[in-house]
């Protein structure tokens, strides 16, 4: 009874998820650190705030990323801007230390969003500030590269402020840079795997007891040779597999918000 | 080497079942408990955000009372608003949500206290000495976030009792709603009415609409 339902609710899990990536395909792709959507920044601002963004994740492991967007369609831009950070994961994961600047054209609205992580160091009154007394004079003058950029430098002021918890908090996830628990054990196991295999392979013929043509024992196990074909084709579909993901450039860490950050408008 | 006891039938039996519980977990047994923690915590979010804004409202009765101290009848309805809204009996412990009168109660206080917010906050936009002032642009701005994070940690929430009742009502872990988990009944959560009435409120403050 059991047994047979489950492949039903695998079903509508996967049509769940499914219809979860159709609901997400509206947001913007994470291209880089400075996602211009709406032609807003020109291409050498985008080079400087990035590499200055890029910089300051090195120093801080602190992860701000710049958004335009033409229009929100309707949406108001605080649950899209939550629901762009999510989606995106800024910030490392645990630290949730990100930060997203996001700016709706043709709804005049812009937006700081704050991770959970830094809620305490980059407060709603910090974000109100820096859109009212940065932003929202650049804009209205049309300067909106200008804007961003400055408003990108206040975010980092405001977040070096105190500089033994920043130093601390790189420290933290310096540490967690290394390679996972899980993905060294599963390298242990699957070294041991193939090289037992391997090792079977040729030992059992060398060191092992002959039994017959083509069989032998070896530590107490048979090998018969003749019949491997099948086995080795299932290696190569599992190192390939293996190397699908690293694609390289920028991604988020996996952080989230729980909405902290200002809006405003211009 | 250990001298070989046959082993009673019972015996097998019991090896077999107890190899047979990790198994338990790949057919739904830990579903139930599993999201009905992840809702009692997202409850928890959404009290601590309520709790935060009820926490900000004393410095802002007193501020705005510096400059408009005529808005007595506003002034006087968010302070009871608040009053209401946090008294103990009202709070919604985590064990309570199952309990649709009570969660009503607790919905309506709140809603409450948003209204008498934002009609305050409407009105501190005919005193521009108040609305120049630099706490009150502190407390607004604090304010504003924290309505924002209510309106998360709400949706969190409702996004998380959505998933538990419905794993009380499918299949596999229905079963076990059926035969183990007896005492667990659908939590309740924000209606559709309550969210739209607190629409204005997400907005309220931010240059006036201007």
């Amino acid at each position: 009874m059991i047994e047979t339902r489950v492949p039903a609710a695998a079903f509508v899990v996967l049509a769940m998820l499914l219809a979860f990536g159709a609901f997400a395909a509206e947001l913007p792709a994470l291209t880089g650190r400075v996602v211009d959507r709406a032609d807003l920044i020109d291409a050498a601002t985008e080079a400087e705030i990035t590499s200055r963004l890029e910089a300051f994740e090195e120093r801080s492991s602190d992860q701000i990323v710049v958004a335009t967007i033409p229009s929100l369609d309707g949406e108001a831009i605080e649950p899209y801007a939550n629901r762009l950070f999510r989606a995106w994961g800024l910030g490392q994961a645990g630290e949730d230390n990100g930060v997203l600047l996001l700016v709706a054209r043709d709804d005049r609205r812009m937006r700081i969003e704050v991770g959970y992580g830094l809620e305490g160091h980059l407060t709603d009154l910090h974000s109100k500030l820096i859109i009212e007394n940065t932003m929202v004079p650049a804009f209205r003058a049309g300067n909106f590269g200008e804007g961003i950029s400055n408003a990108v430098d206040d975010i980092i002021l405001v977040l070096s402020g105190d500089g033994a918890e920043l130093e601390a908090r790189a420290q933290r996830n310096r540490q967690d840079d290394g390679v996972p628990l899980p993905v060294v054990i599963f390298i242990i196991v699957w070294c041991l795997l193939f090289f037992g295999a391997f090792t079977f392979a040729f030992g059992a013929q060398i060191f092992g007891r002959k039994l017959a043509p083509n069989r032998y024992k070896w530590l107490g196990v048979e090998v018969t040779y003749g019949s491997a074909d099948g086995s080795s084709s299932s290696h190569d579909s599992a190192s390939s597999g293996w190397s699908s993901g690293s694609s390289g450039g920028f991604s988020g860490g996996g952080g989230s918000s729980g909405g902290g950050g200002a809006s405003g408008s211009w | 080497m250990i001298p070989a006891r046959p082993v009673s039938p019972a015996g097998w039996l019991a090896a077999v079942l107890l190899l047979c519980l990790p198994l338990l977990a790949g057919c739904g047994f830990n579903t139930i408990p599993t999201l009905e923690e992840q809702a009692k915590a997202s409850w928890s979010e959404v009290l601590n955000q309520y709790q935060r804004r009820a926490d900000l409202i004393p410095n802002l009765v007193e501020t705005v009372k510096g400059y408009a101290r005529q808005e007595r009848e506003t002034l006087e309805a968010v302070v009871e608003a608040r009053a209401r809204a946090t008294q103990p009996q009202i709070q919604l412990s985590p064990d309570m949500l199952d309990d649709p009168a009570a969660f009503d109660a607790f919905q309506e206080s709140q809603a409450d206290l948003t209204g008498a917010l934002s009609r305050l906050i409407a009105v501190a936009e005919n005193y521009p000495d108040l609305k120049s002032n630099q706490n009150f642009l502190a407390l607004q701005a604090q304010l504003e976030g924290t309505e924002n994070r209510i309106a998360v940690a709400r949706r969190d929430y409702i996004r998380a009792v959505q998933a538990y009742n419905t794993s009380l009502k499918t299949l596999p872990s229905m079963l076990w709603a059926r035969f183990w988990f007896t005492d667990n009944r659908p939590y309740q959560t924000f209606s559709i009415a309550q969210d739209r009435m607190e629409v204005p409120q997400v907005n309220f403050g931010t240059g006036s609409g201007g």
